[in-house]
């Protein structure tokens, strides 16, 4: 051990390439992986806005958006449907995988896990550079989809066939076309880079721990992680498949998926394929994935909030059990996608019925998330702020999911937007908040300074009641019936109330509220970038925090730490422990040096 | 950095092996989603009956043995006779690509017999099998290179002992994972490549 930390205490040069481009190091690689998602999330977030355009004001003249979109914009002035199609997939698909899967998940689990285990570094920094460039070159041929002429692949993030089967213009959307063919490349090297990267945090938890650190006194964070990198780990293989199957469909002529078809009155050459076998392929990947992207914002929330409302956190083993309860009911209730798909009724009860048991773990979260902040000494940082809005937001968006997760109640509502804000609430806009905390949170230890707090509470507000306002409204028109994906709802008769543009509506003011919201981050923006290059220097622990990371040096050196690895005596949640001096006791600390405030048992 | 290397002290498992554990669970994901596939889309009729080629059972019994000579390699690597485990690698890699050579050979055997991959003649039963067989097969190039490394390391004089036993012993596990993962998808598909009818015992 020695001679590795030897090793570290040399300061050696590095090139320009080695330290921000091919960096071995897992701080350079998290930050690389946030800054990427960052910019995803304003592609993403963009495109919303664009399509929010057209459904709050759908006779509105867009020729001035022409510059920016080009032909998408008609000579009528009018948004393309076949661009609104692409912008809702592109949408959805940046902002699951892109950035709350790569940008949530490849950030903190590379940030975190080595600092707050005690590692120097990843099992193997090398797999660790190829995750984040296999998901950079994924962006790359995702980014080139997004300028062809035909545009990018418009089926839906989801990509069901035949849709997403059928290749030849004219066929389906044009889209699909070479734009579905780059999606799919996109999504293949998507793929590996998660499963690079989950395997190494898998190997890193389990073999790369400080001595002292047991399971059982794990920050919550890496708990979270953890799960999340074996969700990961089993689930993506699988979409994998699925997705091998459709590229054989497309470009060789198999019949996995297309059945008997027939395009504009003439038979196609496939038979005997079945749509249904992609979903229930993709949605054994679709359901995990959700909690792929809300589990590590979970976690993030655990820590930030027993830190900041300077207690331990409530029911740590409860927590931990719910965490695993969750990952494993997730690959069970993949079927609650699929209600309407003809799937036999006493199979959906089934389903149901696993569903609606993940309302159990979840609900310990949220309670032992209020359980923490009550009486507790709550300091609202911008994190903290963000972490208890989570905890709202998955309340609000979960309570929903009781009525989805009904089979009865979601034939009616399936597809409409009461499931659009379903599961923006308790899966979008909860795992953005919970990034969203994580950078405040950790942005002194990945920059050396400090975010503007004030910044950060108008961030915090205006973002807070910014998605409310977006998707309160999204119950109600779901429940009248709006179909999600819809280009413009004004030719149907049942909803001209709705979406008349003479008079002030539900849909304008959704749109205007997204416009807000979407503004709002410009401030985050500016917080961040203006942070980083000319924020206060933080000191060593600024949130008075226990856990390991903030016991590194301030500046963040190779190997962490300069000389020994710290060791570890006790849990990360001793904070105003009766007794004790200071209202936290590091992980670090030895019961020995704390005799008036051990409780029995701890010496 | 010798971030990964060898086991340290206070490590639970071996780093690099457990990777291999972790991408062989990866993989068995892979055939387990395209098995229950297979297994869903068959009961949706219009399954197109065929013969299995009988070349796979030679495929198969190739890969067995590669997977013993493979197995004696990594004992004789253990007892440091790594002359001896050269040989045995070597003819584990040349079983090996016996065994892709024999896959290939099916295909053929397939074609021949009008059951394609793709096109109008396809149908999702021949298609599937073409997707275990072939994906099976990169995995084993894979594996192939794998070998190759193995083979590097049982040569090298300048490795430490432990480490080329590590190596070995990582690429036989992944061999060792490829011949069970054929056996298990020869077995499956020997039950269920076509919809059996019970038509009841006619013999009296």
């Amino acid at each position: 051990m020695s001679a590795v930390a030897h090793e570290h205490d040399h300061h050696h040069e590095e090139s320009f390439v080695t330290k921000y481009l091919f960096s071995l190091d897992h701080k350079m690689i998290a930050k690389q992986f946030l800054i990427t998602g960052l910019i995803w999330a304003f592609f993403g977030g963009g495109l919303s806005i664009l399509f929010r355009i057209q459904l709050g004001f759908p006779n509105a003249d867009l020729s001035w958006l022409e510059p920016l979109l080009g032909n998408w914009i008609q000579e009528d002035g009018k948004m393309d449907p076949n661009f609104y199609l692409a912008a809702v997939t592109m949408h959805g698909t940046i902002m699951v995988f892109f950035v709350l899967t790569a940008g949530l998940s490849g950030t903190f689990s590379n940030l975190l896990i080595p600092l707050q285990i005690g590692a120097r570094d990843m099992a193997s920094g090398l797999m660790n550079m190829l995750s984040y460039w296999f998901f950079f070159a994924s962006g790359v041929l995702m980014m080139i989809s997004l300028f062809l002429e035909t545009g990018p692949a418009s089926g839906g993030w989801v990509a069901y066939p035949p849709l997403s089967a059928l290749t030849d213009l004219g066929e389906a959307a044009p889209g699909q076309g070479a734009g579905m063919t780059l999606w799919l490349t996109a999504m293949a090297l998507f793929i590996v880079s998660s499963l690079l990267g989950s395997v190494n945090y898998v190997a890193t938890v389990i073999n790369m721990r400080t001595k002292g650190l047991t399971f059982d006194r794990l920050p919550l964070t890496i708990w979270a992680f953890f799960v999340t990198a074996i969700i990961g780990l089993l689930s993506f293989p699988v979409l994998f498949a699925a997705a091998l199957l459709l590229i054989f469909d497309r470009n060789f002529g198999t019949s996995f998926y297309l059945s008997d078809i027939y395009v504009n009155g003439e038979a196609l050459s496939h038979v005997g394929g079945s749509p249904i076998l992609y979903q229930h392929l993709f949605w054994f990947l679709g359901h995990p994935e959700v909690y792929i992207v809300l589990i590590p914002a979970l976690g993030i929330t655990s820590e930030i909030i027993a830190t900041n409302s300077r207690k331990p956190i409530f029911g740590y083993k409860a927590m931990i059990a719910s965490i695993l309860g969750i990952a494993f009911l997730s690959f069970i209730v993949w079927g609650h996608h699929m209600f309407s798909s003809g799937m036999n009724p006493f199979l959906g009860s089934v389903f149901m019925f696993l569903t609606l048991i993940i309302a159990i773990p979840s609900a310990v979260k949220a309670f032992n998330y209020i359980t923490t902040l009550w009486k507790g000494n709550i300091i609202f940082t911008p994190a903290m702020l963000f972490s208890i809005g989570l905890v709202s937001l998955f309340v609000s968006g979960g309570v929903t999911g009781i009525a989805l997760g009904n089979s009865a109640l979601d034939i009616q509502l399936h597809d409409t937007y009461f499931v659009v804000a379903h599961f923006h609430l308790v899966m979008g806009a909860a795992s953005f908040f919970g990034m969203v905390a994580g950078i405040y949170h950790w942005f002194p230890k990945m920059f050396g300074r400090m975010m503007d707090d004030r910044l950060g509470y108008v961030h915090f507000w205006l973002t807070f009641i910014g998605v409310y306002m977006v998707f309160m409204p999204m119950h109600y028109i779901g429940i009248q019936g709006f179909p999600r994906r819809y280009y413009s709802y004004s030719a149907y008769d049942t909803w001209s109330d709705y979406v008349n543009p003479e008079t002030f509506n539900i849909s304008m003011f959704i749109s205007i509220a997204a416009f807000i919201t979407f503004s709002a981050q410009a401030i985050f923006v500016f917080n961040f970038i203006y942070s980083a290059l000319k924020g206060k220097r933080a000191t060593q622990n600024p949130w008075n925090s226990n856990t390991l990371e903030w016991t590194t040096p301030v500046e963040g050196i190779h190997g962490n730490w300069p000389g020994e690895i710290p060791e570890v005596h006790r849990w990360p949640y001793d904070y105003s422990k009766p007794g004790a001096k200071e209202d936290f006791i590091p992980q670090t600390v030895p019961f020995s040096e704390t005799p008036e405030s051990n409780l029995e048992g701890e010496a | 950095m010798n971030a990964v290397g060898d086991k340290k002290e206070g490590q639970l498992v071996h780093p690099q092996k457990l990777i291999v554990w972790l991408l062989i669970a990866s993989i068995v994901m892979v055939f387990a989603g395209l098995t229950s596939a297979h297994v869903v889309r068959k009961a949706e009729g219009n399954w197109l009956e065929f013969e299995m080629p009988s070349v796979f059972l030679v495929s198969t019994i190739l890969i067995i043995l590669s997977s013993v000579t493979g197995h004696l390699a990594l004992m004789k690597a253990n007892a440091e006779d790594f002359v001896k485990s050269t040989w045995l690698v070597i003819v584990t890699f040349l079983l090996g690509i016996g065994f892709l050579v024999t896959q290939l050979e099916a295909w053929e055997v397939l074609k021949a017999d009008n059951v394609y991959f793709g096109g109008e003649l396809s149908n999702p039963a021949g298609s599937f099998l073409y997707v275990f067989s072939g994906l099976h097969g990169a995995h084993i190039v894979m594996g192939l290179g794998f070998l190759l490394y193995v083979l590097k390391a049982v040569l090298s004089k300048k490795l430490e002992i432990q480490r080329r036993k590590d190596i070995t012993e990582m690429g036989i596990t992944f061999w060792h994972f490829l011949d069970g993962l054929w056996l298990c998808l020869y077995i499956f598909l020997i039950y269920n490549h076509e919809i059996k009818i019970d038509y009841g015992d006619r013999s009296n």
